[in-house]
Parts: structure tokens; C-alpha cells; sequence
């Protein structure tokens, strides 16, 4: 079973999505999609002061087996980047809700929140 | 064919697959460990200690009989003539009249009239109906070994590890085999080949007995390693892989493969050979190389390759090699390729060297600094 923090906010496609507080917010992939994906080798990362829509491609994440997507939960500009992926991708499966974000975005608007996963949503999502 | 519909067939290994904790995959029809844990774990565990795979999928097919050896230099590329000592083994390619690839297989010489053949699992149903129609006028006697299971052990530590475990006779023999030599001791079969650019052993063995050859070769601190890291042993070893370096519409001559074709004799009939011949006396177009990427990034199958000269080819298999921590590939691309190509990966052409396609051999890098 995988873990699910409670304070967090997800997607259908497996990111999760942390509440800075400030009209930013955090974005990483779950620890079920890092299962999933298996041994992570390289992530390509957004770029910074990019405007990206909601369910847009932000990324891409490969493995040893495959190389999967990753995407803007909601629409807004990416402000930062976690650049120490670049030589520690593996940081993804070790902490994926912590050392392992991926980037952060300004959200257009912090109400639109309110469409994402709730934990207990997602964990049915994931389940399935 | 009933028993292969949709339910994944299981080895004599599985259950221990599930005590270790092994993700299973449908592989072949098999249900097989994709990894245990780590893929790049047991990728690193294999380069510098000692790791085990069970490769029971794959198919063991004994070929007896008085016209054996003849019928063998007709049916593969390479020649079993070449095999004089008892326990011998001789890799080769099988072609089709077109001289392309139906499979490749290790072939080993126990007697006059007994060879061992192993052949890949995912090709086992066409390969043993291509047999069958080609020994026709042949006498010869051909016996799948489903009895057997095979476990593969890899790795610097691996046949010191493994040895420890037989008795004195039996380990003064096995001890005693030079790389590619095999040695049959009752219903068990030694053979130190193997499919990661380690040294180690290919062993079968009764299933019955599978599970506790599995277990004492554990306690002796071979780790269990998935299929999804012997891809990327095998890769970085230089080691083709059937169905994705080379197919029925590739020849060997294309596909890195063309030491393995034994010309001479120039009056042995094999099968392809005339196509071959055809195909080896014109222009030469195509040719198998390695690509090792140069900035960050991991290179897969059916990425285009494009030559200085804008002429394309096709990227055949890649990965991540974890080894050298650089992303490495097979490729077939145009023979006027340079020492460097492009690569492109999701629309972008990222730059790539061009080496001989083989990158770790014994845990150490074969790259120029």
C-alpha cells in the first residue's frame, strides 16, 4: 500500500499537488506513480516562467523501463524548478513528497484547488 | 493449444519469485519477475558481486540422432563443425530462405549424436515448427526439455559463490570450464556462458530440484535479479536481443551479427545462405553500431538517428546504462554515419557518439576516456 499523505491535493495522473500558502503550490509525482515507474534515471524538468494550462505537459520522467509524462495539475506560471534532480533523479522514489518535488507553480487562481483529488479520492483512483 | 491461452505460464522458480518479492510481468506467456526491489539495484549487484536469474521460460531442446550434426549445419548459420571438444558451446543465428533472423540460440556439442540447443521463449512455438519442418529428411530425434528449469548466475563473485556449493568432483570439473563450455553431471548441465558480460554459469536442472538449487545459492549471497535488469546487463554487454535488434526482416549482416555467420566452408549448404551471399556480395548500406548520448537523457527503441549527412536510421534498443550512468543504444543506421549523429528524442535532436556496440565487459567501462 502505498503512502498518501492527508494534506496534500492530487491528479488523475498521479501528481501531487501541496498548498504553499502564498498563491504558489508544490507539484511532485505520488508515491504510487514513483512505484510504478520503477528506478528513475532522468527528469526532464519545466521551465521556469512558463505559462502552462491545466493537464498540459510539464515534463517527462524515465525510468529504466519507460519514460512517462508529467502535467500541470492547474493552469498557471512555474516559478521554480528542482534543479538537484538533475543529478539525483532518484531522489523521485526515495522522497517523492519531500527532497523529490519537481517544480512549483503561481496558480491563476488558488480556488481552482478545489477541482483536484481529495486523499481519500485518490486513493481510490489509485487503488483501481 | 489450450494450456498457453491467456493464463502466463509459471516456472518451478515461481514461488520463489513471490518469497522474494519479485513483481511479476507477463513475459513470453510467462509470468516472470520483472524486478525484485531495485532494477538498478540488482543491475549493480550483477556488475560487481553476484546475482541469479531464472530464465526456465527460455527453451531447451535436445536434438539426437545419426544425421544430427549434418542436419544442424544445415538449419543455423554458424557451423557445429567448428565444435570438437564435448561440452562446447557455439552461438548462432537461425535464418529463413531470405537470410534473415528467426532466432538466435546457443547450440552445445555433447556427443555425435547429441547437441543441446536453447532457444528464446517469446519465439518458442514458430522456432520448434521451422525445426520440424526443416528435419523432415533428416534422422533425427528432437526432445523439448520442459523438464528442465535453468538458472542463470552472473556476476565477478558469482562462479567462486557457486562452486562452493558442489560436491569436490562435481566443482574440480565445473571449476575447470573455460568460457563457453559446458558440462553435463546427471540430469544437471554447467555451462559457463551467459547473457550479462559477467562470468558465471548457466545451470539446468530437474525442476523438482529448481527451488533448492535457488535456495542454497542464495544463502550463498546470490541475489535474485529480475528480467528488467538483465536487459540492461545485456545492453550494456552488447548483447542483442531478438525481436528488437533483430527480426525476420533483419540479417545478421545488418544486425551486428555477422561473425556469427560461418562462411566456410564455402560448399555447407545452410539455410539463407544464398540470400546472404547475395546480400553480403552488394553495396553495403546499413550497419549496427553503439550510440552513447552525450548530454542527459535516456535513449530508447525506434528513436530516429540522423547522420551528419541528414540520412536517417533507427535506434534498435536503449536504456539508461547504470553502470556508466550515461544513456546508451543499439542502432542500424546508414553506413556513412561519422563518429557523431543526432538523436532525436520527443522533437528535440540531441547530439551522440558513435562507438562500437559494446559498452561494459567485465564491470568496466569499454569507452574511450
Amino acid at each position: 500500500m502505498s503512502n498518501i499523505p492527508d494534506d496534500l491535493k492530487y491528479t488523475k495522473s498521479h501528481e501531487w499537488v501541496r498548498d504553499n500558502g502564498n498563491g504558489t503550490v508544490t507539484v511532485g509525482i505520488t508515491d504510487h506513480a514513483q512505484e510504478l515507474l520503477g528506478d528513475i534515471v532522468f527528469v526532464e524538468l519545466p521551465e521556469i516562467d512558463t505559462e502552462y494550462g491545466a493537464d498540459d505537459a510539464t515534463g517527462v520522467l524515465e525510468s529504466v523501463k519507460a519514460a512517462s509524462d508529467m502535467y500541470a495539475p492547474l493552469t498557471g506560471e512555474v516559478t521554480e524548478v528542482n534543479e538537484a534532480l538533475d543529478d539525483a533523479p532518484e531522489t523521485v522514489n526515495t522522497d517523492p513528497y519531500g527532497e523529490g518535488w519537481i517544480f512549483t507553480m503561481k496558480l491563476d487562481s488558488m480556488e481552482d484547488l478545489g477541482e483536484l483529488l481529495t486523499p481519500e479520492a485518490y486513493t481510490e483512483e489509485a487503488e483501481a | 493449444m489450450t494450456d498457453t491461452e491467456n493464463t502466463p505460464k509459471q516456472t518451478a522458480l515461481y514461488d520463489k519469485h513471490l518469497e522474494a518479492g519479485g513483481k511479476m510481468v507477463d513475459f513470453a506467456g510467462w509470468e516472470m519477475p520483472i524486478h525484485y526491489g531495485s532494477q538498478l539495484e540488482e543491475h549493480h549487484q550483477v556488475r560487481t558481486d553476484a546475482g541469479m536469474f531464472d530464465v526456465s521460460h527460455m527453451v531447451v531442446v535436445d536434438f539426437t540422432g545419426e544425421d544430427v550434426k549434418s542436419f544442424l549445419r544445415h538449419l543455423i548459420a554458424n557451423d557445429v563443425a567448428k565444435l570438437k571438444e564435448p561440452g562446447k558451446a557455439l552461438y548462432s543465428c537461425m535464418l529463413n530462405e531470405d537470410g534473415c533472423v528467426i532466432d538466435d540460440l546457443i547450440v552445445y556439442y555433447l556427443s555425435d549424436i547429441h547437441y543441446r540447443m536453447v532457444i528464446n521463449a517469446a519465439t518458442r512455438d514458430k522456432d520448434l515448427a521451422w525445426i520440424t519442418k526443416q528435419v523432415e529428411n533428416f534422422s533425427v530425434d528432437i526432445a523439448e526439455r520442459d523438464d528442465l528449469a535453468m538458472i542463470a548466475v552472473q556476476g565477478p563473485n558469482a562462479r567462486a559463490k557457486a562452486l562452493g556449493l558442489l560436491d569436490a568432483e562435481t566443482a574440480e570439473k565445473v571449476d575447470a570450464l573455460k568460457p563457453f563450455y559446458a558440462y553435463p553431471m546427471g540430469e544437471t548441465f554447467y555451462a559457463r556462458t551467459g547473457y550479462t558480460g559477467e562470468d558465471g554459469f548457466e545451470i539446468m536442472v530437474p525442476n523438482e530440484e529448481a527451488a533448492e538449487l535457488w535456495d542454497a545459492l542464495k544463502a550463498a549471497g546470490i541475489e535474485p535479479i529480475g528480467l528488467g535488469a538483465r536487459d540492461t546487463l545485456r545492453l550494456e554487454a552488447g548483447m542483442n536481443l531478438y525481436g528488437t535488434d533483430m527480426d525476420e526482416t533483419t540479417s545478421p549482416l545488418i544486425s551486428g551479427l555477422g561473425w556469427t555467420v560461418a562462411w566456410q566452408p564455402e560448399d555447407r549448404d545452410f539455410i539463407g545462405r544464398t540470400a546472404l551471399a547475395k546480400e553480403k556480395a552488394a553495396e553495403k548500406t546499413q550497419k549496427f553500431v553503439g550510440l552513447v548520448l552525450e548530454g542527459r537523457g535516456v535513449l530508447r527503441g525506434h528513436q530516429k538517428v540522423i547522420t551528419d549527412n541528414g540520412s536517417e536510421g533507427e535506434i534498435t534498443s536503449g536504456t539508461f546504462s547504470p553502470t556508466l550512468k550515461k544513456a546508451v543504444a543499439m542502432a542500424r543506421v546508414p553506413v556513412d554515419i561519422g563518429d557523431t549523429c543526432t538523436v532525436e528524442i520527443r522533437g528535440k535532436q540531441l547530439k551522440a557518439n558513435v562507438v562500437k556496440p559494446m559498452f561494459v565487459r567485465n564491470g568496466k567501462s569499454l569507452l574511450e576516456a
